[in-house]
């Protein structure tokens, strides 16, 4: 082994961006504080496929704007941010909209990506940065399963996927749109993900939708599809381990005598995000 | 003058409805027609019009809801309206963060102006005045919330529940020098106020008190610098010694000397098991940290520790479900924040052990019957709804959990919540999992503010649950307040070296965490006037003791205080210096100035009376339940459709065990969503090895032979283990007792022989003790409906929690069969074994053969790990038959068994099926595997009883009998009990 070599190569892999000349690898920057909870398996997920991501607290954002400038994807994570005390997502949106709302208008207006996931889809959606609002789902109950979901939109986050299967885990799903707004979806942007039956569903005999959403809807977009709002977790799908029926599926890879796969249906997502920028 | 906004949906609201669900199914015969909720927040403070139109948009989504300032907007059609919302000073977290909103959006601090929540519930229909009240008796717990029931058209008075003191805060002394009547009167029922009141129990004894008379007469708490002065204790001293010596922070009962055990239970029967295993693994050795930190550790792998705690809150559970549960939980966190230098919580698990949720006999705390204990539904839904908060908000998996149901927790409900941690070994070269204050550092308290919440907790949870339980002893968790904490720490504080040691406020708040830490240093000085105050008018030993949570203590070094301070700043966690750690033997207190409590270390940690306790074996063992002698079929049906087997996917699927990406099995498998006994999660997302999390209890033996209980527990965690893919020689167990009664001579038999076994068992498998606690007076005391004493004693209690780690979570094992044609087989031996079973048979209990068993556990394991097994469930509750009907519900498969050849001393079919003989699975094999599966089990009983079929049923052969069971009616009776457990769980947060 040569130890120069190797040298270079851990230094490539911590700079990806700077290998062979081709187009630098996107810089990520993840909301945290007051709640947020899902900050660090979302950074791995970016970090899997080569993206560098730092988690940085709104607090120092609010400080400091121009963070935001070194950043090509802002992610507003999945969490409980003030405890859903006042409705999901609305003391930090309000927050953030408050302080950063013109700064992440200047980030958009750059060609950059950006996604909320779960509580991170009620922040933006509360912040005005997506269009809906996220409801307490119908069965009145916190909710943790998989779903099944069809990609309907246009978006770089969703390029090549036609259908995917990720978890959720939320109390305020149900998306829901005021029928004198429904243009606003055509218009500003579009339903991205929709829940339907499919493989989890018909494993575990469960209903598509699982809180009431309008048109199972489960995500949308705005500003062309770079901004991605969505209830389910992708970043918790990465691994085929973390399937909930990956022991039924590992069976079958047993009996044919073949490899289990590594890889699982969520990671997709956040490679389409670093290949926007390659 | 105070402000009230009022926001209410524009659209179908979920909440209403749940509310609505709920109502209609506890009053069917009302004619309840609709409802609708409004959520109200009461601002105490001047608000200028546009101020308060800028705020109310604020807490306005601006799609889903509309608002009002001047009324609270009723609904056409209303008859009644019920608000509810806190009582003084109790947590309002809904508030708290309404405030930090307001704030944020007006720029400024509202200071002494608080925000409160409350919500008003619109009902409709021809409903009475009287089933109104009703209603809002359902909706509140009076212990902590206020319910208004308004007539329609009636005004709604602005509610302002502004905390206001009248005691007096000045520090008291106390004469000792009384009669051993007064003496015997402030030990049980407390100091005596100048007004002849009582400031509620210190829990010591006769003898107690008289040792610490003798220490102040003969001039051992100084005045002034270390001098000698005869003096009386001040009422800060007793309080702090009461804390200190009781039950819940010494565990006397396991640490003073019981008939020949010299040592103590705790020292002879689970540290002695620890210290023989862990010598005889030599380098094998696993463990890191046992029995000295806030949780127990052990290695992960040459980088990471992992750290495991489990702890009960049972009185406050009873008394308020919801806020007794979330304060288990996020409590239990905290201990894993304060191991070492602070571990990250990564895993929480739980266990109810509650009486039947149908269960409608009512029960009264006093003879007057003024004050009614919550019915067993309500506790349950309170608890459940309390794990659900206190876990989600944190943003930790939960992984794992159980319900037992027993008519003997009708008095107090035990509530288990554990936590597990991640730990680098080093930072810096700086161990993380070790910690020493020094003199010099500051006493840093970090988190929430100090109230009257929890006061007298810890000597509370050292008696039993009666008429003059305190209210103050509930405390209702922050997540959110705790969850800030938990990242400036984890996040920031510890990895840059700025503090030296760190503990949780639990038990006893400041008087507990300051208390041990200054022994780390050799002393400590506090200035308690600094303590932040959520309300003022607290006394200095309130101060002292208060368990208002979502506080731990530091020790800063005053050169890193700078830097600490400003991380907290940018988190927005509040922090305040309070004292400083000294070498000065003491722990000194003063407040403004005056010293007013100062006490030798080693008197308040070591000069406790050692109490010389005697066991008396019981003379008749407690009756067994007459056995229920329902045909096979039935009987098998039965104990699915019960809540001890039954399906609680309705906890499950409502706690979040997806977040932090860790899943690897979930608490819910197969095709048909089987609750599992043990859960697999990956910790760290580059490396491939697990942990496996298993629980194991038999309280139900104990009405039999508690040693055979704690035997059967620790056999029952092991065995879950091993069938989710861990092995024996890496795994550790923790121990919570909750026994009752327990000053009585043959409850305190009843201890040893459990400690016995957990020595034997434990020792025998190899499986370490790294962490425990004990419960020991789980006793109600009160009357019955018709005015009656009543003593409700829970059952003797061994929860056993396993912690193990596997080198690659590919080879994690789930419950469900798999694939048709699959071989089954039964692991183990099947004995005459039906005592106190499920079944409820009448005969011997379960005996462990550990020697044997340990041999099959090791055969079981390495089959897992060499990929040869489809499926594999460890047989509990319920025996064989159970067993295999939950891998068939969860595979969604049938299977055709024949259990004639099963080895062995069960002969009955009834013994065959549901005997719960130890140390046993059923696991499938696919049959390509079938000869190298088969030779992995030499000198172990290994039976081929059938396969796994497609069929739609599964098919017993017996000797004798043959019992026919259909997959569709086995799976609707396990999803049954629960079933129509959905919606709004009253009491506690209001959405």
């Amino acid at each position: 082994m040569n130890p120069v070599r190797n040298q270079l190569k851990n230094k490539l892999s911590a700079n990806p961006g700077i290998s062979n000349g081709v187009k630098k690898k996107p810089h990520v920057i993840i909301f945290s504080g007051y709640g947020l909870n899902t900050e660090d398996e979302t950074k791995a997920a970016f970090e899997q496929v080569g993206a560098t991501a730092d988690i940085v607290h709104i607090n120092d954002l609010i400080a400091k704007p121009s963070l935001l400038q070194k950043a090509q994807i802002l992610v507003m994570p999945g969490g409980f941010s003030y405890g859903d005390d006042t409705g999901s997502g609305k003391a930090y949106g309000n927050r953030l909209k408050q302080h950063l709302g013109k700064e992440i208008e200047k980030f958009l207006a750059r060609d950059t990506l950006m996604i909320g996931i779960c509580n991170g889809f009620q922040i933006i959606t509360t912040a005005g940065f997506v269009p809906g609002a996220l409801l307490t789902n119908d069965s009145g109950r916190y909710s943790c399963r998989w779903v099944d979901l069809e990609v309907t939109g246009e978006s770089p986050w969703l390029k090549g996927i036609k259908s995917l299967s990720i978890p959720i885990a939320h109390g305020e799903g149900k998306y829901y749109l005021p029928p004198s707004e429904s243009t606003l979806l055509s218009k500003v942007g579009g339903v991205a993900l929709k829940y339907v039956k499919g493989e989890t569903c018909k494993h575990f005999d469960l209903p598509a939708n699982p809180n009431g959403s309008l048109e199972s809807i489960a995500g949308v977009t705005s500003h062309n599809g770079r901004v991605l709002g969505l209830m389910p977790h992708p970043e918790r799908a990465v691994r085929f381990t973390q399937l909930p029926h990956w022991t039924y599926l590992r069976e079958g890879y047993a009996r044919d005598g073949k490899e289990l796969p590594t890889e699982g249906p969520g990671l997709q997502i956040f490679r389409n995000a670093v290949n926007y920028f390659i | 003058m105070a402000n009230r906004i009022a926001v209410s949906s524009k659209v179908q609201d979920a909440r209403a409805e749940s509310l609505l669900r709920n109502l209609k199914a506890l009053f069917p015969q009302s004619a309840l027609e609709g409802a609708s909720y409004v959520h109200a927040y009461t601002i105490d403070t001047e608000l200028e019009a546009k101020e308060l139109q800028s705020v109310a948009l604020r807490l306005t989504h601006p799609v889903a809801e509309t608002y009002s300032t001047d009324t609270v907007p009723a609904p056409g059609d209303y008859a009644y309206v019920i608000e509810v919302g806190y009582l003084p000073g109790v947590t309002d977290n809904v508030g708290h963060t309404a405030r930090q909103t307001i704030e944020d959006c007006l720029g400024r601090n509202l200071g002494d102006g608080g925000v409160y929540s409350s919500y008003f519930l619109f009902l409709s229909g021809a409903i009475s005045e009287e089933e109104a009240h009703k209603m809002a008796r359902e909706l509140h717990n009076p212990l902590i919330e206020r319910a208004t029931v308004y007539a329609r058209g009636a005004e709604f008075k602005v509610v302002v529940p502004r905390v206001e003191l009248h005691e007096h805060t000045t520090t008291d002394e106390v004469s000792l020098d009384v009669d051993d009547v007064e003496l015997t009167r402030i030990g049980k029922e407390g100091v005596r106020n100048a007004d002849g009141t009582r400031r509620g129990p210190l829990s010591l004894s006769l003898k107690q008190l008289k040792v610490i008379r003798d220490y102040f007469s003969s001039g051992g708490g100084s005045a002034s610098g270390g001098q000698k002065q005869k003096r009386n204790p001040t009422d800060i001293e007793l309080e702090s010694l009461a804390q200190a010596w009781s039950e819940h922070c010494k565990h006397t009962i396991f640490a003073d000397p019981l008939d020949e055990v010299k040592e103590g239970i705790y020292r002879r029967y689970i540290k002695g098991a620890t210290e023989k295993i862990r010598k005889a693994k030599g380098k094998k050795d696993f463990c890191v940290s046992v029995f000295k930190d806030n949780s127990g550790a052990i290695a992960f792998d040459d980088k990471y520790l992992i750290t495991h705690k489990v702890e009960t809150h049972n009185s406050p559970s009873g008394l308020d479900p919801f806020g007794g549960s979330v304060t288990a939980i996020v409590g239990v966190n905290r201990d894993c924040l304060g191991f070492g230098l602070g571990a990250k919580p990564i895993a929480n698990v739980y266990g109810f052990c509650v009486a039947d949720p149908n269960d409608t006999t009512e029960l009264f705390r006093d003879a007057k019957k003024t004050q009614p204990l919550l019915p067993a539904r309500r506790i349950l839904e309170g608890v459940v709804h309390g794990v659900n908060a206190g876990g989600n908000q944190s943003g930790i998996p939960t992984p794992l959990g159980f319900i037992a149901v027993d008519a003997s927790y009708r008095g107090k409900p035990l509530v288990f919540g554990g936590t597990v941690g991640l730990i680098p070994r080093k930072n810096k070269g700086r161990k993380l999992y070790e910690k020493k204050a020094k003199a010099g550092d500051y006493i840093v308290m970090l988190g929430g503010r100090v109230g009257l919440d929890g006061i007298h907790g810890a000597t509370f949870s050292s008696e039993s649950l009666s008429g003059g339980s305190p209210a103050t002893a509930v405390q209702i968790g922050d997540p959110i307040t705790q969850k800030k904490l938990s990242d400036m720490l984890i996040r920031e504080a510890r990895d840059k070296g700025l503090y030296s040691s760190i503990t949780d406020d639990g038990a006893g708040g400041l008087s507990g965490s300051v208390g041990e830490m200054a022994r780390e240093s050799g002393g400590a000085l506090v200035d308690l006037e600094k303590v932040p105050l959520k309300y003022p008018g607290l006394a200095p030993w309130q101060i002292w003791l208060s368990e208002s949570q979502e506080r731990m203590t530091l020790a800063v070094p005053k050169a890193k205080w700078a830097a600490f301070k400003k991380i907290c700043d940018r988190h927005d966690v509040e922090v305040t210096r309070i004292g400083e750690f000294t070498k000065s033997r003491r722990c000194v207190i003063r407040h403004n100035g005056n010293v007013i409590s100062d006490i030798p270390l080693n008197f308040l940690h070591d000069g406790r009376p050692i109490e010389v306790q005697m066991s008396k074996k019981p003379e008749v063992s407690r009756e067994d339940q007459t056995p229920a002698k329902l045909p096979l079929k039935e009987a098998v049906l039965a104990m699915l459709s019960g809540p001890n087997v039954g399906s609680i996917s309705f906890v499950s699927q409502q706690y979040d065990h997806e977040v932090q990406g860790s899943s690897v099995t979930k608490p819910l498998q197969g095709r048909g969503r089987v609750n599992a006994d043990a859960g697999v999660i990956q910790p760290l997302s580059d490396s491939p090895r697990g942990v496996v999390l298993s629980h194991g209890y038999a309280p139900w033996y104990s009405a039999l032979d508690t040693y055979a209980m704690a035997a059967a527990s620790i056999d029952t965690a092991v065995r879950n283990a091993i069938a989710a893919g861990a092995s024996r020689d890496y795994l550790a167990i923790l121990d919570n007792f909750c026994w009752s009664s327990s000053e009585k001579p043959e409850r305190l038999y009843e201890l040893k022989q459990a400690g016995k076994a957990c020595y034997d068992i434990a020792t025998a498998y190899g499986t370490p003790f790294i962490s425990g606690k004990d419960s020991m007076y789980n006793d109600f005391r009160g009357f019955t409906a018709d005015g009656k004493p009543t003593h409700i004693a829970a059952l003797p209690t061994l929860l056993v929690s396993a912690i193990g780690v596997i080198p690659d979570v590919a080879k994690a094992m789930t419950v469900d069969f798999k694939r048709v044609g699959d071989l089954v087989y039964v692991v183990g031996e099947t004995n005459d074994e039906l005592g106190a079973s499920e079944y409820g048979g009448a005969g011997a209990v379960p005996v462990v053969d550990a020697k044997k068993n340990a041999k099959a556990y090791d055969a079981v394991s390495y089959a897992i790990r060499q990929g040869l097994v489809a499926s594999a469930i460890g047989i509990g509750r319920g025996g064989l038959a159970v067993a295999l009907a939950k891998s068939a519900i969860a595979g969604q498969l049938g299977s055709r068994v024949n259990l004639n050849m099963l080895a062995a001393g069960a002969k009955s079919p009834e013994a065959i099926l549901f005997s719960e003989s130890q140390g046993r699975f059923v696991i499938s094999v696919r049959r390509s595997v079938q000869k190298e599966f088969e030779g992995l089990f030499k000198g172990v009983v290994l039976t081929n009883i059938g396969e796994v079929v497609q069929d739609a049923s599964v098919s017993i052969v017996l000797p004798g009998a043959e019992v026919e069971l259909p997959l569709a009616t086995l799976t609707e009776s396990y999803r049954s009990f629960f079933s129509s457990w959905g919606g709004f769980a009253s009491g506690g947060k209001h959405w």
